[in-house]
């Protein structure tokens, strides 16, 4: 059996890279930590989904609970939030509601960065490509985005994978544009040119050297339509095109809420609240990300 | 301009194109047989026979989509089985609501939005501007419905100046139009508000720091005539690109204010299509709207053309 060894060369440099990670990763930190905005946001982001994770800890009612004989009643200290025209506890309605809506929402980026990244990569590196991926996107963006992906659940059916499924369409073509547009500056620079004459395969150039070089405009974007897919996914629900019934979710508690308007102004408050919460604390990740990103920002904090 | 605006027209075909392929593979995307799932559990087969035949199921899927779209060039939308008349007429009916809901919407967003950007730029590091940026945000992270449920319960419910819900046309007189359209139309303008408020405060800020404001200032012009006249008409070109770009999304965000206000609007029209399962509906309205959109971005850019001729000269070359 054969046996390799590293070389001191070999170990120097790894332990370089390590070094070089670590002193990066440092700098990332000591940048967060100064900017205050992305700072906050991430603090907000980071509360909310601890406060739907430990859900079950913070109240001894089940969502989907009925107690008739307590419909409608404002909030007090049995019932925080107060409850809803089936007496279910809002407060707890409000918290699993928030893992529909959180789950949905970062499913919804995760995957659309996913299909973004790679038509925006193969429409900036293929130019044959690049024409017919660049038009149907130019035709997806003229629907209004909550229509289509309001059409597209009526079609598919009302529940949380076809949701996002929905959003995901509905938001590709800007995330594909702004990858795209990030990729074609990177394609025109002089290491790609000399990794290329090297011979390397397209798909390395694609993945290895261009992918790396549009994280930034790439992970910006990511917090925004998970911004945006919260507002969809409320929006949808809300227009009972989204999460069916029983379960909850930020948009169906105030799908129900419309009905009792005159009555129950805590069914429209709470959960409100917690849509405009999270949109905002990743709205201000997204802001924070983006002069921390930027190497232009980045100067001028050195 | 004439070869400008030629150009602009031309470049809109693949577009629409593309625009109908999606709308109409999209709505067979269905799965099992649009027919049944239109007539419902209570149909018989020979009913759902008929229908596959009205609405061309039994043909192969391109000649169906051809009959479809020279259709539409003829103005033949469809017909619609749940209002039981043609889809375009249905549309044309329930257009009023919307186009002013968004109309009133954008001229209560400009009339919010460019003073305050102003007035933020002028006190641009202090408390007021701080106050400003915050309200900025908060107005950038509230969905329109939701502020639109929050104002029934707050103006229409708890201090009665407003109707809860409900229409009446123009027609009826403008005050009593008005009174009907003023919360949704402030609710589903603050979004822009605070996108507009925004863009004027950095435009703003960057012609204030210019030399010939400093000139202007030297000469010891008011402060007044030089905020308005000297800054104000140099800042407004990327005010107004901000104005077309989003008068888009405020006809989608009207789609579902609509709802909360109970407008008798497209967005009804797409809802009641969805509770009824009318895929012909769903698909004409989206369709339309989708055209409006693209038209609306057309006129946009041929005036931001014809308002700018720096622009015409940049996207000749």
């Amino acid at each position: 059996m054969e046996v390799k060894y590293a070389t001191d060369a070999q170990l120097q440099s790894i332990q370089g890279k390590r070094q070089m990670r670590q002193e990066g990763l440092r700098l990332f930190w000591r940048r967060l930590l100064a900017n205050k905005m992305a700072l906050y946001g991430g603090l907000i982001v980071l509360s909310l989904c601890l406060f739907v994770l430990i859900a079950p800890l913070l109240t001894k009612y089940t969502p989907l609970e009925i107690d008739p004989a307590n419909r409608l009643q404002p909030p007090s200290s049995d019932h925080w939030f107060g409850t809803d025209n089936f007496g279910r506890d809002i407060f707890t309605r409000v918290v699993y509601g928030g893992r529909v809506s959180l789950i949905v929402g970062f499913a919804s980026a995760l995957l659309t960065g996913f299909i973004g990244m790679v038509v925006g990569l193969l429409s900036a590196y293929y130019r044959v490509l690049d024409h017919i991926l660049m038009r149907i996107c130019d035709g997806l963006l003229a629907f209004p985005d909550i229509l289509l992906a309001i059409a597209i659940t009526a079609v598919l059916g009302p529940n949380p994978v076809n949701v996002i499924i929905a959003i995901t369409i509905v938001k590709v073509p800007a995330m594909a544009r702004i990858v795209r547009s990030a990729a074609l500056v990177v394609r025109e620079q002089t290491y790609i040119e000399a990794i290329k004459a090297q011979g390397a395969s397209a798909f390395r150039i694609i993945w290895g050297h261009i992918a790396p070089n549009v994280l930034s405009p790439f992970f910006v974007q990511v917090t925004y339509v998970f911004a945006a897919a919260i507002i969809l996914e409320a929006g949808l629900s809300f227009l009972g095109a989204g999460v069916p019934a029983p379960e909850p979710s930020w948009g169906n508690i105030l799908y129900d809420g419309k009905i009792v308007i005159f009555t129950a102004w805590w069914m429209t408050v709470f959960p409100g609240i917690f849509i405009v919460l999270s949109v905002l604390g990743l709205n201000m990740l997204g802001d924070g990300l983006r002069d921390l990103l930027d190497p232009h920002t980045n100067k001028a904090i050195k | 301009m004439g070869r400008y605006t030629l150009g602009r027209l031309l470049s809109l075909i693949p577009v629409l194109l593309i625009v109908a392929v999606i709308v109409f593979f999209l709505m067979h995307l269905t799965p099992g047989d649009p027919a049944s799932i239109m007539l419902g559990p209570n149909a018989t087969p020979e009913e759902v026979e008929r229908l596959r035949e009205e609405l061309g199921l039994n043909l192969p899927i391109h000649e169906q989509f051809f009959d479809w779209f020279f259709g539409l060039f003829r103005g033949d939308f469809g017909w619609s089985l749940s209002q039981n008349k043609p889809v375009l007429q249905a549309i044309f009916e329930h257009l009023g609501p919307t186009i002013s809901l968004s109309i009133l919407a954008q001229s209560i967003s400009m009339v919010l939005a460019i003073p305050l950007g102003i007035i933020a730029a002028k006190k641009r590091g202090t408390n007021v501007d701080r106050l400003f940026m915050i309200l900025v945000m908060l107005g950038m992270a509230i969905p329109s419905f939701l502020l639109g449920l929050l104002f029934i319960q707050l103006f229409a419910v708890k201090l009665q100046w407003f109707p809860v819900a409900g229409y009446l046309p123009v027609s009826a007189g403008l005050w009593n139009h008005l009174q009907y359209m003023i919360l949704p139309a402030t609710a589903l303008g603050i979004i822009q508000t605070a996108v507009i408020a925004r863009m004027t405060r950095s435009s703003m800020l960057d012609v204030l720091s210019a030399n010939y404001i400093k000139t202007a200032n030297a000469k010891g012009l008011r402060d007044r005539v030089i905020t308005y006249k000297h800054a104000l008409k140099n800042a407004a070109i990327p005010i107004l690109t901000v104005l077309g770009e989003h008068f888009g999304s405020l006809l989608a965000g009207a789609v579902v204010t609509e709802t909360v206000f109970n407008l008798p609007g497209l967005g009804q029209l797409v809802i009641n299509g969805i509770e009824k399962r009318d895929y012909t509906l769903i698909q004409g309205t989206i369709l339309f709207t989708a055209l409006v959109y693209l038209l609306v971005n057309l006129a946009v850019d041929l005036l931001y053309g014809f308002v700018d001729p720096r622009v015409r000269l940049n996207r000749k070359s």
